[in-house]
Order: structure tokens, then sequence, then C-alpha cells
């Protein structure tokens, strides 16, 4: 391995930031930050008690030290907890948000402006802590979907959102789900009803500004009995050297035989290739198949943040229910990863599927943790799980810590696992064809990753490939 | 014997090599070329043939350029250029071929689009415009019916359980495609059964040029048979220690290396 070896990594594409007024809170987390958070949103009593009682728990926890990742520790007095470009109250029509944020989006590749905007796709475009416009709304209004902003489902659906709020990711889940709980400040929320198909792809794209501010979002999906959604998420953040937290909690709840297909294509800003800046991203994500036949797939590529920690999951409550989990995890530079996923088995005849590619290059270190837990009444499950790691260069680390808990003796479990080094002679076998370097490593990477690719909407997939490239670009010699 | 004319007409100098010497690992206690000189003219077949550890494949890689070997002494020239001073996918994009011993594996990328990915490299470097997947599956169709084969390879991952067979045949395929001006097939008749020989055999047969150039690298006189050579060389202890016509190798089949 002579001439893999880690060098400059490209400059990240979307380190701008962008000037603004803003409305910010103080820094600092007390009972009193949370009530102001809460008036600026105009919140219902019941959800400021369900805050309030998230951060009393909250103050009882302490930060999970089992992750396979290393950092100083956090002052969560030094994080502001809502920051929120001035502007007017938001109203139907873009006119109204500044110029200076549509640009902003339009330069994420995310227009939302009528005549730019993305065909097929519905977007919500969320800013620090508020959405600042979302697209389609009345076109899918048409079909009963509700696709709108958190804070907006709040004022407008409060007995859907009382519902459903904290029924798959309780605020005492676990110590970033509460800190979320207590301060969550916008995000998306969709409803599908019974028995429709949305016509649209519904996404939803996050983008970090402010510094010192960390971003709390809440998403909630419920795809009532025999609809289906596919919904992708994507986000950004400028290059600072501080780091910034992002702790989101995403809820998605699938009835009798419906469907949720949730993609991720995570590429917060990394940290320079010192290791310096970047953000860490914790975050609690977890699907129910409450209903019988129900499905929910996620699907995600993580090539950004300094740290990412995440176990999207599934509980497999209805009788033949299925949950999957396609990951692509790129670590480069001095980038951690501690990522997988929770599958339960609770129903009869539920079946999941595991599919993890690790990619390490640089001095990134590259975790997959999962956990496949089968009841004693879930009869006849199945499980098939495929862990592969890849290493490109001989300073990073590829780990794999499978957990496999069965209590049915009906159970068939399968687990493959796999590690292979980008070898030598793959790339010199595509430069004697012609390719460059580069353009090697992208193939071989690429096809490592063809599983998970082809999960996710057309319409991302070109883009999660052209990312992975970026991602990897300087990893070779 | 001028080897700096460039010129691709037959009887041009297509590789010119002068007192090579190669070390494994840049290691001079691992030499493996020990001087090596070689001419191959436009339209002609070489074949070297050698004893296990003469030094074959390392020649081969060395004119790949395999970062795995280091030059230590001599030159190479190629149609009148340094070759030596080409990065590998420098020396495929100017015409410069291999056929590996043990063709890699690539999984999740099928033939076609690496193949693809392979002729839009070299037209590039060429200037000419890149091929999208319609008019390159036109090319690649010419080609296999030109070689007498079918299309069962291309949706297949590059190599990835293939057979012995399959992966040599499949180095001959994007031979065919890639049209080079010198090919290097080294041990491409090593594991193939009779009639796995002949096919192989016949389709390099049926994209022999005149202004192109092939070197042989073989163990086993068998192959040429099927491949007729114009020029047979010995290779052992890193050099040349014998050249001649097509009946050298079959003198060689007879007497053994160590009779000649």
């Amino acid at each position: 391995m002579t001439s893999i070896e880690a060098q400059v990594l490209q400059p990240y594409k979307y380190g701008f930031v962008t000037d603004i007024e803003s409305d910010d809170v103080p820094l600092g987390l007390n009972e009193d930050i949370i009530r102001l958070i809460s008036r600026k949103k105009s919140e219902p009593a019941f959800l400021l008690e369900w805050r309030l009682k998230a951060y009393r728990h909250w103050l009882t926890l302490s930060e999970p030290t089992w992750a396979n990742v290393h950092h100083p520790p956090i002052d969560y007095q030094a994080i502001r907890y809502y920051s929120a470009p001035k502007q007017q109250k938001k109203l139907d029509s873009l006119d109204q948000v500044d110029p200076k944020l549509l640009e902003t989006f339009d330069k994420l590749g995310i227009p939302l402006a009528e005549q730019k905007r993305l065909s097929g796709v519905a977007v919500d475009a969320v800013f620090d802590s508020v959405s600042v416009a979302t697209t389609f709304r009345a076109e899918l209004a048409k079909y009963g979907i509700i696709f709108c902003a958190f804070s907006e489902a709040v004022r407008e659906h409060p007995e859907l959102v009382e519902k459903w709020l904290g029924s798959v990711v309780p605020a005492s889940d676990n110590f970033f789900a509460a800190l979320n709980s207590a301060v969550f400040t916008d995000g998306s929320f969709c409803y599908i009803p019974k028995g429709v198909r949305s016509p649209l792809e519904l996404s939803t794209y996050f983008r970090i500004n402010a510094s010192s501010t960390g971003q709390f979002e809440r998403t909630l999906i419920v795809a009532d009995e025999g609809s289906y959604v596919s919904y992708l998420e994507g986000c950004s953040a400028p290059v600072r050297d501080e780091n910034q937290l992002h702790a989101a909690v995403v809820e998605l709840v699938a009835l009798d035989d419906a469907t949720i297909k949730y993609s991720t294509i995570q590429n917060w800003y990394p940290g320079d290739e010192n290791g310096k800046g970047g953000i860490y991203n914790f975050v609690t994500k977890r699907g129910a198949c409450r209903g019988r036949n129900s499905k929910i797939s996620w699907t995600q590529v993580e090539t950004g943040s300094a740290i990412t920690w995440k176990y999207p999951g599934c509980i497999l409550q209805g009788d033949n229910s299925i949950g999957e989990f396609y990951s692509v995890a790129v670590t480069n530079n001095h980038q951690q990863a501690d990522t997988g996923t929770k599958m339960i088995h609770m129903g009869r005849n539920t079946r999941s599927t595991i599919v993890s590619k690790g990619i390490s290059a640089g001095k990134g270190q590259n975790t997959y943790r999962g956990l496949v837990k089968i009841l004693k009444g879930a009869e006849d499950a199945r499980n098939y799980s495929q862990c592969d790691s890849m290493l490109i260069g001989d300073q990073c680390g590829a780990h794999t810590f499978p957990y496999i808990d069965v209590r049915n003796a009906s159970a068939i479990m399968e687990h493959e696992a796999s590690t292979s080094k980008i070898g030598e002679d793959q790339i010199f076998y595509c430069k004697q064809r012609g390719l460059s370097a580069e353009d090697a490593v992208s193939l071989v990477v690429n096809g490592f990753c063809k599983e998970v690719f082809k999960e996710l909407p057309m319409e991302f997939a070109v883009e999660a490939q052209n990312l992975l490239g970026i991602s990897l670009e300087g990893s070779v010699g | 014997m001028s080897a700096g004319s460039g010129k691709r007409e037959a009887g041009g100098v297509i590789l010119d090599i002068r007192g090579l010497h190669a070390t494994v690992a840049n290691d001079a206690k691992n030499e493996i070329l020990k001087g090596l000189d070689l001419t191959v003219r436009a339209g002609e077949v070489h074949a070297i043939m050698g004893p296990n550890g003469s030094g074959k494949s390392t020649l081969a890689a060395v004119l790949a350029g395999h970062p795995a070997y280091t030059v230590t002494g001599g030159t190479v020239t190629y149609l009148g250029k340094d070759l030596l001073e080409m990065a590998p996918e420098e020396r495929a994009r100017e015409g410069v071929f291999l056929a590996f011993q043990y063709p890699v594996a690539i999984r999740g990328i099928t033939n076609s689009y690496f193949l693809r990915s392979a002729v839009n490299a070299v037209r590039k470097h060429k200037g000419q415009e890149e091929l999208d997947p319609l008019d390159f599956l036109q090319v690649l169709e010419t080609k296999l019916k030109q070689i007498g084969w079918d299309d069962s390879f291309l949706n297949r991952a590059v190599n990835d359980g293939f057979s012995g067979g399959e992966k040599k045949r499949n180095e001959i395929l994007q031979m065919a495609v890639l049209e080079p001006t010198l090919a290097i097939l080294d041990e491409t008749d090593s594991g193939l059964d009779i009639d796995a020989l002949k096919t192989v055999a016949e389709a390099v047969n049926a994209l022999r040029r005149p202004d192109h150039a092939t070197v042989v690298v073989t163990h086993y006189q068998r192959l040429l048979n099927y491949i007729v050579p114009d020029r047979v060389h010995v290779l052992a202890g890193g050099r040349i220690v014998k050249s001649g016509g097509k009946e050298l190798a079959l003198e060689l089949e007879e007497k053994g290396y160590v009779g000649v």
C-alpha cells in the first residue's frame, strides 16, 4: 500500500455563511429558555409541559460513553438553542421570504422558487431553528397529505402532534433524545391519509448557519393504513473552527399495510483535514411498524459530520411487518462514525434486512453497531445482515459490533461480514485501462456501495454518488 | 535500427527496450531484469518464453508501470517517447494494453460500464468525444461479432465470480474494444483448457493489424500453435538469451530451456 495514502481533502463545497440578521435566544439552557422557545412558537400548554418534563429528566442523565467515538466534553451552557432569521411571519407566498434565504438554498442546489423547483419533489427548507418554506403544499393537500414545518403542525394539527409525538422515541429514551425533546425547534411533519400513495417525494433540507448554535430538529411521519410515502432529508453547514451540535429526533409510524421509505443524505461539515471543527451529529431515529404488513425502510448515505452517532431502527410490532436498513458511511481525515441499526422483532413472521457499507480513509474511524432482537412472541422471524467494511490507506479503522438477541427458537438469522482493503491491484488494474487514480477509487467504492445506492430514490442516487466522489477526493496518492 | 521514428506503419518501431534493469520494491538485492534488450515493430507478434522466475511477468508489469517494480537502469522507448516517464494510466491511454495473468475483480461494476469508462478515458485523452451508453453498445456489439462472442459478459460485474477461463476471455474482450497499439499478453494461456485456448487465440488473431504489435508472454509452446509468432525470445536470468523465428519455440518444447 504505497501510493494509496491520505492527502488533502477537496474543500467542503457547502461551507459558506449567509449574512442575515437573526432572532436569537441567549446562550445556555434552563427552564426559562425552554419557556421562551415555546412562547416564540406560540405553542399549546401540553407541549410546554412535555418539554419541561423532558428537560427535568435530561438533568438526571449523563452523556453516553459506550460509542466508539472520542471528543472533548460538550458544554451545554455554551450552546444557543434557538436562532431564526428575522423575517415576516411565514405566509403562503414565497415573495415574503428573505431573498437571502432563497439564494442560500439556491446555492445549495435546493431551488424553492416556483419556476425552479425540483420536479417530483416537495421540499421543506429548514434554516437554523425554523422552517423558511415548504413547496408543493397545496398540491399535496389535494390528496389530504399534510406536509409542513413541525411548528406549523403544532398550531394547525395539535391533535395529531399530541397523539404521535414521543410515541416511538419517548422523551426519556436517551440523553440526546431527552435534550431534543426539551429544546427542539423545527423540522418536518408528514401525515399520509388512509390509502394514499404520495405522488411526490417529500424532502426536508436542513441548513445550520448561525455560529454557536445547535440544531435540534424533530421530524414526525405518520403513514396511515395502506398509504405509501418516500421521504428524503439532506443537510449541510458552514465551515467553522468550532464544533456544533446537531441532535435530531425522527419518529416514523406505519399503520396496517403502510410503507415508509426514509432516505438520508447527510453532508454536515466534517471538519478540516486536521480534525478541527465539524458537526457532532447525535441523532435518534426510529420507526414503528405498528400495523400488519407494514414496512419501514431506512437508507442513509453518511459522508459528513466530525462525529456521527445514529442507529435508525425499526420496531416490528405488526405481524408480517418488514424493516430495512441500507447504509453507506464514509469517514475521511479525522471523521468518526458509530452507526448502525436496531431491529426489534415483536410480531409474527416479521422480517428485517441490514446492509451496511463502511468506508474509512485518512485517519477516519468507522464503526458498525447493530442490534437484532427477536422477542418471544415473534414466531418465524427472519433477519439477514451484511456488514462490509472497506479501508483506504493504512491509518484508518473499521470496527463491527453486531449484537444478536434471540428469544424464539423459530427465528432464522443470517449474518455476513467482510473487511477489504481497497487494493493497489484494483487501482492498478483500472489505471492500466486508462482511468485516473481518483476515477479508479470512485469506481471501486461505488461498486462496493451499489446495493445501497439502488435503494435511493432515482433523483438522489446520482447526487449520492457524486457526494461520495467528493468526500473521498484526495484520499489517494 | 533507429527507435526514435515513432512510425506506426508496418515495420516501424513500436517498442524499443535497451539494457533494462528492474527490481522488486526498490530492493537492489531483488533485481529481476538484468539488462534486457528487445525491439518490437508494427505488425509483429513476439513471444517471450522462459522458465519460472526468469522475469517474464516482471517485464510485462514494468512495461505497464506497476508500482511494485522499480526500474534501475536502461531505457524503454514507445512510439518514440520515453515510456518510463509516463504514468500507468497515460501509457494505457497511449495504447499500451496489458492482459493480466490474474485479472482483478471489481464488485458491483458491470463489465459494460467499466469498458465504457476505459474507452472514454482513452477517447478523452485523444481529444475525441466521449461515447454515451447507446453509442458504446453499438461499438461493443461490432467487436463481439468480430471475435465471435456473445454478450453474456457485459452485465456481470467485472471478473466477479468469473472462472479462470472467463477472466482470460474478458481480458481479450477489453483488448478488442480498446484497440491497443501494443498489446502485452501475460500468460494468457495459463489455466485455459484447449477449447478456451483456441477461442482466445482466434480472437487475438482476428484483432491483428499491420500497425499494431503484440507481445505474448508464455510458459508453454502450445499457445504458439494458435498465435503464430514472428519472433521468439528466450528470457533467462533477467535477459534475452536467445532469439529466433517460430521454430525456436518448437525447439524449446523438444529440448527444454536447459537444452537451448
